[in-house]
């Protein structure tokens, strides 16, 4: 695959997120007027100054009149993306590449997600029926598969195992504890989340992310242009999205423990970047935590842990808040939820404020302040195990050369 | 009635309800043994088509061209169950398959229409039953839920039709109004006094048909729903008592439609050749028909065995039995349990089951003809050469498989909670995602071995969802064992 990409060509100018919950009283339009007012006011901009928009969302409308009829957006090119779990980021990538085309010079990318009113128990309703063959498992079911062959693959006893997703579960709630944005904002102790009850397989309550609502939006304009916006811009370094041939679910050789989607769009990602140890360049990342599993086995795909170790990486903190590689440090999917249309921005929220030092004091993370990282990575993944889409950005502080 | 039997197939569900599991729910004695129990993703229609696979099993039976159908408790009206069936097994585009529906005297009737047509070409027939009947009823204590397939041809018939007789009269003694749950009957005296008579005339015409006298059966088979006329039956047509076949409606029930169909194949397993087998069913009047078998019974028994088919005898006495009563009621449609917070499923879309009828019914993959993958489902571009339309189409119903991961999913839609689901390897390739059934799942490892089965997944507005689950098998030369 060839893939140039655009680094450093656009930067991000301003953002905008709500805050995620149920939120019985915002509807659709609400959340993207939020998202929209906070996004352009952190840029000083007008409504009238964006040239175009990308509107990311799985359910909350169709087409871009989601977006055009709530702002009164004044005949202006709106598009709308779905790409499952990824819809955010991809609204965002979309939006990128039209600036560094040089077609527009200042565009929006916002997503949203209105889950809640469904009235049902996790995500509904993204695959159509055709001929009823397709098998009705749920989510949960589906990213289940991953434990027992993890287990079986690096011989890690099952019981032992279940702790390492709890303390990924306990890892993101306490991020989620001192962040106002995020859905859940309690600590939930070890003892809790191996208490909670069993969803599907060996995942209970506390290993699947929350249900909720939001909406987050960001600005991109040239890069050469970023300074007329703000003085701490965030500059896109590489942007990947790859769809596979769903071979797992059809091929005997996959194993059930890495996301073969996942691996190639960091490759790409990395490349278009340049960066060559992600453990060591990346400041922080936001990635995909829609069950504790997930996140377990995108450390070793995103190259943050050797091949059947992340495991242990996870007992030792090193993924903690104050670890040698913060991952989540908002709290993920696990305290925000996962309104499709806007995780993908809500991550991209986060290195917006962690990067540029504007986290409050008490979740500002150190390898920023201390140790002059200025490289953040955000990742979604749609689908599950054996056939999904994921996205891989990196984003960063300071402009190469 | 039945000339031309070449192969014949059981099929008993899964499960079975102890008597004993009624009767305590009501604080009242409902008898001892048990019953046999479609579980809730079985109909008629889909232990018509177990069945029927057993049937067609065995080596060297004739592919059927047509295809009779029978149940009094189809999975439709209108339209055609056995086009459901007929697909299920594979049949050619071009048989013919009807459904013979209503009464449960019409399995008589469907028996001796495919014995007609089997003089002309291979047919198959198959009789099944679901009974069932209010709660704590006699119908559905004693009643049983199974399918018996025949195939029926010109040549290599097991048994020559040596006489045959009928009688019908117009009497109230069990009737259904369409959409009850349960059947009514008048006193059961009044019954037996009404079907005794005309079965014992029915049975001496058939004999001076046949030129035999009730001391040269050496099998009989006396069925119907009418308990009391059946019993007094086997009395009074003065076959000596080592002769009458027992029926096994204690450790699985009576399987109504399907039950003389069952007597008779656990009949044909155990008979030799140039015996006399009378099959006498009372039901609306009496049905006789007095058969000898001939030299090729003991092929036939013999290429069962070969395929490894449980006999009969065997059969009933398996079954998982620690069903609970709730349980059953719900599967029923009785009881309406709490579903999960998630959207009801969807009925499938008509055309789409058309275009894909290979894959939904016939569970047919595709390999590719280049490199020899196997996709299931079927796909036009292959997943190993990207070779486009260079595929064929394989049955893999009757192909074995291995879990390979699999979970219990507990917030799924399931008419019966909790979901099984399991990504299940085939020998010989081919990887594909779904379902399991008549499974225990704390016994589910990766490693266990799997064998597909026609299931109804669920129904919406009122379409009936069928596709193939795959259910753990007990050893590997049998279909048909439960694993313990």
């Amino acid at each position: 695959m060839t893939s140039s990409g655009i680094r450093d060509r656009v930067a991000i100018v301003g953002m905008g997120c709500t805050p995620f919950g149920e939120l019985w009283d915002q509807g659709t339009n609400d959340l993207l007027t939020d998202a929209f007012v906070e996004c352009t006011g952190s840029a000083g901009v007008a409504a009238d100054d964006i040239d175009a928009f990308w509107l990311g969302t799985l359910g909350a409308g169709n087409s871009g009149l989601t977006l055009s009829r709530p702002l009164k957006i004044d005949y202006k090119p709106v598009t709308r993306v779905e790409n499952f779990c990824a819809t955010g980021s991809e609204a965002f990538r979309n939006a990128c590449y039209a600036v560094a085309s040089g077609a527009y010079e200042l565009v929006m990318a916002i997503g949203v997600e209105k889950l809640k009113d469904s009235g049902y128990s996790g995500l509904t309703g993204i695959h159509k029926v055709g001929d009823g063959t397709n098998a009705q498992l749920s989510s949960p079911a589906a990213f289940s598969f991953l434990v027992p062959a993890y287990c079986h693959k690096y011989g890690v006893d099952p019981e032992e195992l279940g702790s390492v997703l709890n303390r990924i579960a306990w890892k993101n709630h306490r991020n989620g504890a001192v962040n106002p944005r995020a859905q859940y904002r309690k600590e939930v102790s070890l003892e809790k989340i191996a208490a909670s009850p069993r969803v599907a397989g060996q995942l209970g309550v506390f290993d699947c992310s929350g249900v909720s609502d939001g909406a987050a939006a960001a600005l991109i304009c040239r890069a050469e242009d970023a300074h007329r916006y703000t003085d701490s811009p965030l500059y896109v370094k590489g942007l990947s999205l790859i769809a596979g041939p769903a071979a797992g679910v059809i091929d005997p050789e996959y194993d059930y423990t890495s996301f073969e989607e996942v691996v190639r769009s960091a490759e790409d990602a990395y490349g278009q970047a340049g960066i060559t140890d992600p453990r060591s360049q990346l400041a922080m990342a936001e990635v995909h935590d829609c069950f504790t599993p997930t996140e377990l086995v995108l450390m070793e795909d995103l190259g943050f842990a050797e091949r059947g170790t992340a495991w242990k990486e996870v007992m030792a903190g090193t993924f903690d808040r104050d670890g040698e590689l913060p991952i989540n440090p908002d709290g993920g999917l696990k305290s925000f939820g996962h309104p499709i249309g806007a995780t993908g921005l809500r991550m991209l929220f986060e290195c917006w404020l962690q990067l540029r030092q504007q986290a409050p004091p008490e979740r500002q993370i150190t390898t920023v302040t201390e140790g002059g990282r200025t490289l953040g990575l955000t990742h979604n993944l749609g689908g599950g195990p054996g056939e999904c889409v994921s996205f891989v950005g990196v984003v960063g502080t300071e402009p190469s050369e | 009635m039945v000339a031309g039997i070449v192969s014949w197939g059981v099929y008993l569900p899964y499960w079975r309800l102890e008597r004993r599991a009624i009767g305590d729910a009501f604080g009242a004695s409902a008898g001892r043994g048990r019953r046999s129990v479609a579980s809730y993703d079985e109909d008629t229609s889909s232990m018509a088509v177990e069945a029927g696979r057993l049937a067609l099993r065995p080596s060297g039976v004739p592919t059927p061209g047509r295809l009779y159908f029978s149940t009094p408790a189809p999975a439709y009206l209108d339209k055609t169950n056995a086009a459901t069936v007929h697909a299920a097994l594979g049949l050619s585009p071009e048989a013919g398959a009807y459904d013979l529906c209503g009464s449960v005297r019409s399995a008589w009737a469907t028996l001796e229409l495919a014995s007609l047509a089997g003089e002309r070409g291979p047919v198959m027939a198959v009789l099944a039953d679901l009974r069932t009947g209010l709660p704590g009823s006699v119908d559905e204590t004693q009643g049983g839920d199974g399918a018996v397939a025949f195939v029926l041809a010109p040549e290599g018939g097991v048994a020559e039709l040596a006489g045959h007789a009928a009688a019908t009269d117009e009497f109230l003694e069990r009737w259904r109004v369409p959409g009850e749950t349960g059947s009514r009957q008048w006193e059961d005296r009044f019954g037996e006094e009404a079907l005794v008579p005309l079965a014992r005339s029915t049975f001496d015409r058939a004999l001076a048909q046949a030129g035999l006298t009730a001391g040269d059966i050496d099998h009989l088979i006396v069925t119907g729903l009418h308990a009391r006329a059946v019993a007094t039956l086997k009395k009074a047509l003065k076959v000596p008592a080592d002769r009458v076949v027992q029926d096994h409606s204690g450790l699985i029930g009576n399987l109504g439609a399907a039950d003389a169909g069952l007597a008779l194949a656990d009949c044909l397993e155990r008979a030799e050749v140039g015996q006399v087998v009378a099959v006498v069913e009372v039901a609306d009047g009496a049905d006789v028909a007095v058969l000898r078998t001939t030299e090729a019974l003991t092929g036939a028994q013999a290429a069962r065995r070969q395929a490894g088919a449980r006999p009969v005898a065997e059969l009933v006495e398996q079954g998982r039995t620690d069903l609970a009563y709730p349980v059953f009621l719900s599967w029923r449609g009785v009881l309406q349990r709490e579903p999960p917070r998630r959207p009801d499923p969807e009925r499938p879309d008509a055309p789409a089951s058309l275009r894909t009828e290979g894959w939904k019914f016939g569970f047919n993959a595709s390999r590719c003809q280049v490199c020899g993958f196997r996709h299931l489902p079927p796909t036009r571009v292959c997943l190993s050469c990207r070779a486009v339309d260079q595929m064929v189409a394989e049955r893999m119903a009757d192909v074995r498989g291995t879990v390979a991961t699999y979970t219990i999913d507990r917030l799924a839609y399931s008419l019966s909670p909790p979901m099984v689901g399991a990504v299940i390897d085939f020998d010989g390739g081919g990887r594909y995602r779904g379902e399991m059934t008549d499974v225990d799942p704390d016994a589910v490892t990766v490693g266990t071995r799997v064998q597909m089965t026609f299931r109804r997944l669920y129904t919406a507005e009122g379409v009936h969802n069928y596709f193939w689950k795959a259910r753990p098998v007990a050893d590997e030369g049998d279909d048909q064992g439960v694993p313990t």
